[in-house]
């Protein structure tokens, strides 16, 4: 799917944090890779192997300690490139949904009626529909991360990354929800950069995935997945799907032992 | 909701009536002098027949305590932006404003007249003095705490420092800057009261002064009670404006009693 020049490119990227008592901890060592336009790539690895970090660095909200990462759109690391979905929703509870969805523009000083005419018309695509003025507590946890990637999308970069966006979600909310993503991301034409902890969602997903390794978190497995698109649920039963999804886990279970 | 609210106080309300009940019978069967401590019924007609002159004295302390506590919060928003902005001013600042909390700002009101005179000007001062230092600790407490993730988020778009705190920083503050503006509420009544004491042409503390001289101890009373329901009424005032401001806030507390 990937085709011309990447649109995100990490080469040799450190990070560590100063802790107390001297020993700094190394949470992300020597980590490269890339996305390419509209492409749509997984990273998976065991928890607190620095996934969160790596985001966070990629949308500038942290330096690395060594080494690059380049964004193609306008190429330097300030913050605003790239539309960042942190792990926690993070919806303000004092915005209605809509106040939230279009906190992009509003701080981006751009045009805030067009983007509240914008956000209701993707409501009823999000599954928010009548709720624009609702308060985010009255939301289910499904509707607080559409809501959230909703946020996300409006931000209206060429790339997306989503920090688990369906962890904290049962399983059949979460499974419309990635058909719906797909479909989603199909007609958006960004590369995204998806971190899950489950690997059959991210080969559902993905063109790539790449597998960390436990903290210093660095890349050991770069894994096209190859499955035709449109994808359906019933790929998942392949023996194309088994073999991809038996290297993933074989990556990450030789990493624990 | 509302029935479920008054259940809620009916207890209080109990023991209270059985007080003043108990009070009322006191002082009638040991037939106690009435300037020594008069019953609660003849302090309710005493109310009633000093109403004209009640009225304007209160409407005098009203004024003091609403100029003071809105000096407060103005000087109390400067004072916490400040120390929540800048470094330097929050090793300066911070531990004066948490230390001088100690210092009991009533015993300040003699000073202020020797400076301002007897006029409103130092009555305005020792409220805004008494309000200032619960709503600055709260607001500059709620500005610290709020949730950096969400401070995160709001830079990940670009959003400049400025933008965080008026999208993210101030709208967190809002539940601890109540709580501080509650307290500074119930002492705004009673701070102007006492720099009346001191020295006025007008207001409840006057009126109280010179009813506690000639002995009218129903009257001292009466006025006892006026600052006590004027107390309770502003804290209830900055409540409902909370509620009608944030009514995100309630949610959580309201979830967690039920
Ligand atoms: N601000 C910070 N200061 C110090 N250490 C940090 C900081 N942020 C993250 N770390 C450390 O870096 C490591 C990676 O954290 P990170 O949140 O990126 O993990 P993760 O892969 O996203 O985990 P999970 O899958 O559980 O979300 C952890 O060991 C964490 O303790
Ligand atoms: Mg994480």
């Amino acid at each position: 799917m990937s085709v011309g020049p990447p649109v995100l490119r990490l080469s040799g990227v450190s990070k560590a944090y100063p802790a107390n008592g001297g020993q700094s901890v190394q949470a992300l060592r020597n980590v490269s890779l890339e996305v390419g336009r509209r492409e749509f790539v997984s990273l998976v690895g065991p928890s607190g192997c620095g996934k969160s970090t790596l985001l966070g660095l990629i949308a500038g909200l942290e330096e690395p300690t060594d080494g690059a990462i380049e964004i193609a759109t306008e190429a330097d690391g300030t913050p605003g490139q790239v539309a960042y979905m942190p792990q926690r929703d993070l919806l303000l509870p004092w915005r209605s949904l809509l106040d939230n969805a279009t906190l992009g523009a509003e701080v981006g000083g751009g045009d805030r009626a067009a983007a509240r005419t914008r956000a209701r018309s993707l409501l009823p695509s999000f599954g928010l529909e009548g709720f624009a003025d609702a308060l985010p507590h009255t939301l289910s946890g499904g509707m607080r991360q559409r809501a959230a990637l909703l946020r996300t999308v409006l931000l209206e970069r060429d790339i997306l990354l989503l920090d688990e966006p369906f962890g904290a979600l049962d399983a059949l909310t979460r499974a419309a929800l990635q058909e719906w993503l797909l479909e989603i991301w199909e007609r958006l034409e960004a590369a995204v950069l998806f971190v899950t902890h489950d690997v059959e969602e991210a080969l559902w997903l993905s063109d790539r995935v790449y597998v960390m390794t436990r903290r210093p978190g660095s890349i050991q497995l770069d894994l096209p997945v190859g499955l035709p698109r449109p994808r359906t649920r019933a790929v998942r039963g392949t023996p194309a799907f088994a073999a991809l999804k038996q290297r993933l886990l074989d990556a990450l279970l030789a990493d624990t032992a | 909701m509302n029935t479920h609210r008054v259940a809620r106080i009916a207890p209080a309300l109990g023991v209270l009536a059985v007080l003043v009940g108990a009070w009322e019978l006191v002082t009638r069967l040991a037939a106690v002098p009435e300037w020594l401590l008069p019953s609660p019924t003849v302090i309710v007609v005493e109310f009633v027949e000093s109403l004209p002159q009640l009225a304007p004295h209160t409407g005098r302390t009203l004024l003091e305590a609403a100029i003071g506590y809105a000096a407060a919060l103005l000087l109390a928003f400067a004072v916490a932006a400040l120390i929540d902005q800048s470094g330097l001013a929050r090793r300066a600042l911070s531990p004066l404003l948490v230390t001088s909390q100690t210092i009991p700002i009533f015993a300040l009101a003699p000073l202020l007249a020797i400076w301002f005179g007897f006029g409103i000007t130092p009555k305005i001062l020792i409220v805004a003095l008494a309000c200032f230092f619960p709503i600055a600790v709260s607001l500059a407490g709620g500005l610290r705490n709020a949730d950096p993730d969400m401070q995160a988020l709001v830079r990940s778009m670009g959003g400049s420092r400025r933008q965080v705190f008026s999208k993210v920083k101030l709208p967190s503050a809002i539940p601890s800057l109540l709580s501080g503006m509650k307290i500074a509420a119930t002492y705004s009544v009673i701070a102007a009261v006492i720099g009346e004491w001191v020295g006025a042409s007008q207001g409840l503390g006057l009126y109280m002064l010179r009813a506690s001289s000639s002995f009218q101890t129903a009257r001292v009373f009466a006025v006892i009670a006026v600052i006590a329901v004027l107390s309770v009424a502003l804290f209830l005032a900055v409540d409902v404006v909370g509620r009608w401001i944030a009514p995100w806030i309630y949610v959580r507390t309201e979830e967690a009693q039920t």
